[in-house]
């Protein structure tokens, strides 16, 4: 299948695909890294998660518009707010459902799976009734349009420069705060053993009230950056949740840099993948690898060593 | 059920007489009572509703029983289904009526992608015998593998419940990508005749409505039989404590493997029995959403009534009906409450409120009636008041046990 194209040019696919891939690869990131740390630190399966994201997502929309409409001059950096935006709206939804709900079903994770779809799809309609069925886009400001030529044949476009760059940062961020923060600390010792966490004067619930809000809130910053490269509808957060749930597993739950691997993988292997047959395939062949490779190694790549 | 009479005294063990009066007013309800009261399309309906209860029961033994929570069932209930639609698919494009294609004699959607010859995974379906085994044997391989992949190592719990949601995924997409050998997303329609004889009068309608519920209660009578025998004991120790079990010198991998096959092969007839009684088959049953409906289905009955599966699956889809003619907007805020609502306020269903409200009352009653018999040793399983309650806290683990190894 190599055969038609000049050495050069199968250099160029290979590596526009593989900037393509690494935008995937970077909103993978983004929607894994909240999930990694809501189930994977916590054990809650958060089936509403891609709800979430597609919440971040509305936000920026709505703050796309209102700045349109009433602050033309400052639209080259609404968008900056309507991340943080974004990232609070989400996160205080996550609190209010951590606390209406998850924090009964602690004790029965299967459970917390059923509660949280009924959740995402009162959320859904919620949306749908909200902001109409249709797809929704955002307008870029300028200076995140086009695309910086790299050579004659590769070019890069800004906005997924943008997105990889954000998903580098915010990986960063949470890396930093689980691994050097006091919080992070209270946060692993209270997933490693919850009773002596406890016991040593950390307040567990409300370790997992603002774990559970952090990675809604990240949820929400994907869905933010989400709205560069795709439209957003009220269902397309469920398209992704499969996918991203698959990410955290195949890296190993428990484990950040796992999740990062997988996601890169993943998306790699799909773009790559996508050039050369139908997007279907291409996806299907990458979620069948996915499982298989699951069920040889159902730890994930990644494990964190711990005495149970 | 005169075959359930006639050997009393091993029937006494497997169907103590409240269950025996359960199956009998389901059994009552669905032959007589529905048919009398019903026009064929709402009996229709109600027969496709039923097509989901075999599902169910399937999940009431694999998750209430078994603590394995399939989010995959669509995936086996698919099966099921496209494997029937394949042969009546067949059927229904002989040269006779499909002599406008380029290519007579294959199915209109392969002849609509080009395709000009039935491809060789196609060719078998034409024999009814054939299909009638690859219809419990397909599901069954299938459920066997992913089944030995994940209990031999030791995956349960929510790992399982991803990676078999992301096998309906999976399902899902290659059904919709491979249109020409699938149908795509249309599915399979228009199908017709099943040997020659027209699946879509009225008359054949009730004949299939009957089938699918003498087929119902067979499955029933299986699945009863599980939870009676000392499986279906080992199945709830394992939930509760599966170490324990272990330990005692159980190969509990087996067990989970046998007990999932056979909520698979459920899923497979049920599938079947929608093609049959509605007439398509499509990627539409499959995939992660529906998968995970009949897990609703299962709990809203109660995880541990297979009577109350039934009664699940009938009350969700009529309300899913009637709701979503009259009010479409609300079904889905209806629909995610009571996942909520059968999550957080009665995890133990329907059958969970009948045996706190209002079985004590209906006992009184039948007491009354025949004063004589009112002792029952073998351990009621529609048990009185608190018994399922006390059920579930026992599968919650603990606050410290939270994350334990999967």
């Amino acid at each position: 299948m190599f055969a038609e194209y000049s050495t050069s040019e199968l250099l160029s696919i290979f590596a526009m695909q593989g900037v393509a891939g690494l935008i995937l690869f970077s909103v993978f990131v983004l929607m894994a890294l909240g999930l990694a740390i809501i189930f994977g630190q916590m054990g809650v399966i958060n089936m509403a998660h891609g709800e979430f994201m597609i919440l971040g997502a509305y936000v920026t929309y709505l703050t796309s518009n209102v700045f349109s409409t009433y602050l033309p001059d400052l639209f080259s950096i609404y968008f900056i707010l309507a991340m943080i935006l974004a990232f609070l709206v989400a996160g205080a939804l996550g609190a209010f459902v951590e606390w209406a709900m998850i924090r009964h079903l602690y004790h029965r994770p299967l459970d917390t799976l059923l509660a949280t779809w009924g959740l995402s799809l009162i959320l859904q309609q919620t949306y749908r009734t909200v902001f109409g069925p249709r797809e929704v886009g955002v307008t870029l400001p300028d200076w995140l349009m086009g695309s910086y030529q790299l050579t004659e044949t590769i070019e890069l476009p800004i906005n997924g420069l943008f997105v990889m760059c954000l998903a580098l940062g915010i990986s960063l961020a949470v890396a930093l705060l689980m691994y050097r923060s006091r919080w992070g600390i209270q946060v692993r010792a209270v997933v490693q053993n919850r009773p002596m966490a406890g016991a040593v004067g950390i307040n567990t619930g409300k370790v997992d009230r603002v774990t559970f809000a952090l990675g809604c809130g990240i949820a929400g910053v994907a869905g933010s950056a989400f709205t560069m490269i795709g439209s957003t509808g009220p269902t397309s957060g469920q398209l992704y949740i499969v996918d991203t749930f698959l990410v955290v597993v195949f890296g190993g739950a428990s484990s950040l840099i796992g999740t990062i691997a997988s996601a890169f993988s993943i998306s790699q292997a799909q773009s790559t993948m996508e050039f050369f047959m139908s997007g279907s395939m291409s996806k299907v062949l990458t979620l069948l690898f996915v499982v298989l490779i699951l069920m040889l190694r159902p730890q994930g790549l990644f494990t964190l060593k711990v005495r149970r | 059920m005169s075959l359930l009479l006639k050997s009393k005294a091993g029937m006494a063990s497997l169907l103590p007489k409240k269950e025996l009066y359960g199956f009998l007013v389901l059994a009552l309800i669905l032959v007589v009572v529905l048919p009398l009261s019903l026009d064929i399309f709402r009996l229709n309906l109600v027969g496709k509703y039923l097509t989901y209860a075999f599902v169910a029961v399937g999940l009431v033994l694999c998750w209430g029983y078994g603590g394995i929570l399939s989010l995959g069932q669509g995936v086996f209930f698919g099966l099921g289904g496209y494997i029937m639609a394949m042969f009546l698919k067949l059927e229904a494009s002989d040269p006779e009526s499909t002599k406008i294609q380029s290519t007579p004699g294959i199915p209109d959607f392969m002849d609509w992608n080009q395709i000009t010859e039935l491809p060789f995974f196609w060719q078998p379906f034409y024999s009814f015998t054939f299909t009638l085994i690859a219809l419990i044997i397909v599901p069954t391989i299938i459920a066997y593998i992913v089944g030995v992949a994940m209990f031999k190592r030791r995956v349960g719990g929510v790992y399982f419940a991803i990676i078999t949601q992301a096998i309906a995924a999976i399902l899902t997409i290659l059904i919709i990508g491979q249109q020409g050998y699938t149908g795509g997303v249309n599915g399979m329609t228009d199908l017709r005749t099943l040997h020659g004889w027209d699946i879509r009068t009225d008359n054949a309608k009730y004949i299939f409505y009957f089938l699918c519920v003498f087929m119902l209660f067979v499955c029933l009578l299986i699945a009863q039989f599980i939870r009676k025998s000392k499986l279906g004991r080992l199945l709830v120790a394992m939930r509760d404590k599966e170490d324990r079990v272990r330990f005692s010198g159980y190969d509990v991998s087996n067990f989970k493997i046998f007990v999932f096959c056979i909520g698979a092969i459920f899923a497979a007839i049920g599938g079947a029995m929608f093609t049959l009684q509605v007439g398509f088959m499509s990627p539409t049953l499959v995939g992660i959403v529906p998968s995970i409906e009949m897990v609703i289905f299962c709990a809203v009955g109660g995880r541990l009534s297979i009577i109350g599966a039934v009664y699940g699956a009938l009350v969700v889809n009529f309300a899913k009906t009637s709701f979503s003619e009259s009010f479409p907007e609300l079904w889905l805020f209806a629909m995610g409450g009571l996942f909520i609502a059968v999550v957080m306020a009665f995890p133990n269903g329907l059958a969970g409120l009948y045996n706190t409200y209002a079985a004590p009352k209906v006992d009184a009653f039948f007491a009354k009636l025949f004063s004589k018999n009112t002792t029952d040793n073998s351990a009621p399983p529609i048990t009185p008041a608190t018994k399922p309650v006390t059920k579930t806290e026992s599968t919650s683990l603990p606050q410290g046990a939270l994350h334990e190894p999967q």
